[in-house]
């Protein structure tokens, strides 16, 4: 069981509370002002991290989706 | 236009009213939205005096409305009833997209949200000090004269807010009411409510005008004691200028937390359950003597979960409306260039198949794993969605975790009227509390 992270740039706002959240797995591309998915198969130790920013993400631009 | 539309109720003339379902608009909108679902299915439409408006329902449709970028669906010409509240004369350098990012960069920035919690705390704090040990609030009455403290301490600067009274609030609240319907058919229409709203106005310009006067008679100040204000007054703006620039900054955030924080006192009364946990969870939170500053911007669970239950039950607008600026497909119709779009907030939260038991106050809707708010990104429509998701929607929840933090710290609530009187009046734009809304409150025994 592994799991992918999803971003949706057209959906970002660029508020950065991803990268609190989860600095490991998130960044930021400052030109395009949108997240950017530095790791798309996090280790299975940073899903609360990711949890917690999908959840916080006020554009609701973040996903997990569950891999076998 | 092959999109049907929907029957008109027995309040109005019917079609040949030559303003359409206004009518039903002005008493029974939730009504009138919910018709529109149940007999024209994912799209239908209703008649705005001489504007037809397309109302778009379901994940679907939803989904393309909302993504649709602003050179598609233009959302400052749908709502002309704004437009003497910011001012007739004031025009922005900026769309409302560049407003909108320009106070999501300062205000609402993510390293600015532990200060704006200490200032929230400060101000429930002051208004809490006249209380004693029990006694009777008005919901609306206080939780909108909270709302103009925090919104302009926050946004516009603490010097600011420190000029205002009651008098302010109770101005603010004359334009909020001001947004009749009416204002689709022509926004400065002889009613009572405009004239108010146009009165409450230059009163606010005088208001404002007789602080700059005050600013420019002390003289400079020390950067780190100037706010918004000084800026304004530096380059020269008038006074209706910058109390229109004003306005608009409060606008977005006020009604609508004001709103949400009385409506979750009256649910968490409605459920003493949900209440006790709530208060447990607090009284855990904070038993290492922690401060109000740096809880509000963590995880608070059960609070978090019931202030989103009674945002899908209460959203504070009830109808989200955009201007096609080019031809749009939603639900498979083709929608032409001027015609007024729109999704329902009120209607859609509560469809029974996104959220079953709708009308049923359930925070565990957002717990594992139902999140009920994440499983439907395009129907759990509170917040709106899309590109244009409120950017404050963060600032808020903040907002009330610092409210209730500080007020169920302190005192317990019961209802002072019978609970189904608690109500919206929805007869203007801006939905607002009916009242009475009276609560009492008396300090906890610990």
């Amino acid at each position: 069981m592994s799991f992918r992270v999803v971003a949706d740039t057209d959906l970002c706002q660029g508020h950065q509370m991803c990268q609190g959240e989860a600095p490991e797995v998130f960044g930021f591309d400052t030109d395009a002002d949108v997240v950017t998915v530095l790791q798309q198969h996090p280790d299975e130790s940073l899903r609360i991290g990711v949890e917690s920013a999908v959840k916080y993400c006020p554009a609701m631009a973040l996903a997990i989706e569950e891999e076998q | 236009m092959t999109i049907q539309e929907v029957s008109y109720a027995a309040s109005d003339d019917g079609p040949a009213d030559e303003w359409g379902h206004l009518a039903e608009m002005r008493v029974d909108p939730i009504g009138l939205f919910q018709r529109v679902h149940d007999e024209c299915g994912d799209i239908g439409r209703f008649r705005l005096a001489d504007k037809d408006v397309v109302l778009v329902f379901g994940a679907q449709a939803q989904e393309q409305f909302f993504r649709a970028p602003d050179s598609t669906l233009d959302q400052a010409a749908a709502y002309p009833f704004m437009t003497p509240i910011f001012g007739k004369g004031v025009v922005f350098d900026a769309s409302p997209e560049e407003r909108q990012q320009m106070l999501k960069n300062q205000a609402l920035r993510g390293d600015m949200m532990r200060g704006h919690a200490a200032t929230i705390e400060a101000e429930v704090n002051r208004m809490v000090a006249a209380w004693g040990d029990e006694g009777e609030i008005d919901l609306l009455d206080w939780f909108a004269e909270l709302t103009i403290y925090t919104t302009s301490a926050c946004l516009i600067g603490k010097p600011f807010r420190e000029e205002l009274d009651g008098r302010f609030a109770a101005l603010y609240h004359e334009l909020e009411r001001g947004t009749d319907a009416l204002a689709y058919v022509d926004p400065y229409m002889d009613i009572e409510s405009f004239r108010r709203r146009d009165a409450a106005r230059e009163e606010l310009v005088a208001l404002v005008q007789a602080i700059i006067d005050r600013r420019v008679a002390r003289g400079t100040v020390p950067r780190e004691e100037r706010d918004l204000l000084d800026v304004l007054i530096s380059i020269d703006m008038t006074a209706d200028y910058i109390t229109g620039i004003f306005i608009s900054m409060m606008f977005a955030g006020h009604h609508t937390s004001s709103g949400t924080a009385s409506w979750a006192l009256i649910e968490l009364m409605r459920h003493p359950s949900v209440m006790r946990d709530i208060v447990a969870e607090l009284d855990d939170l904070y038993a290492d003597g922690s401060e109000v500053s740096f809880q509000a911007l963590r995880s608070i669970p059960r609070l978090e979960a019931a202030l989103k239950e009674t945002l899908r039950l209460h959203p504070p607008l009830i109808i989200l409306m955009r201007v096609v600026a080019e031809e749009i497909e939603l639900a498979g119709h083709a929608i032409p260039v001027g015609t007024v779009v729109a999704a329902s907030p009120r209607v859609s939260n509560r469809m029974a198949a996104d959220f079953p038991d709708p009308d049923a106050f359930d925070p565990g809707r957002y717990v594992d794993p139902r999140q009920e708010d994440l499983q439907n990104r395009w129907t759990w429509i509170p917040f709106g969605a899309g590109k244009h998701r409120c950017v404050g929607n963060a600032f808020a929840m903040m907002q009330m975790k610092a409210i209730f933090s500080v007020i169920l710290r302190d005192y317990e609530f019961e209802m002072a009227q019978p609970s189904e009187t608690y109500r919206d009046d929805v007869s203007k734009m801006v939905i607002q509390l009916e009242q009475p809304c009276r609560v009492r409150y008396r300090r906890r025994q610990r």
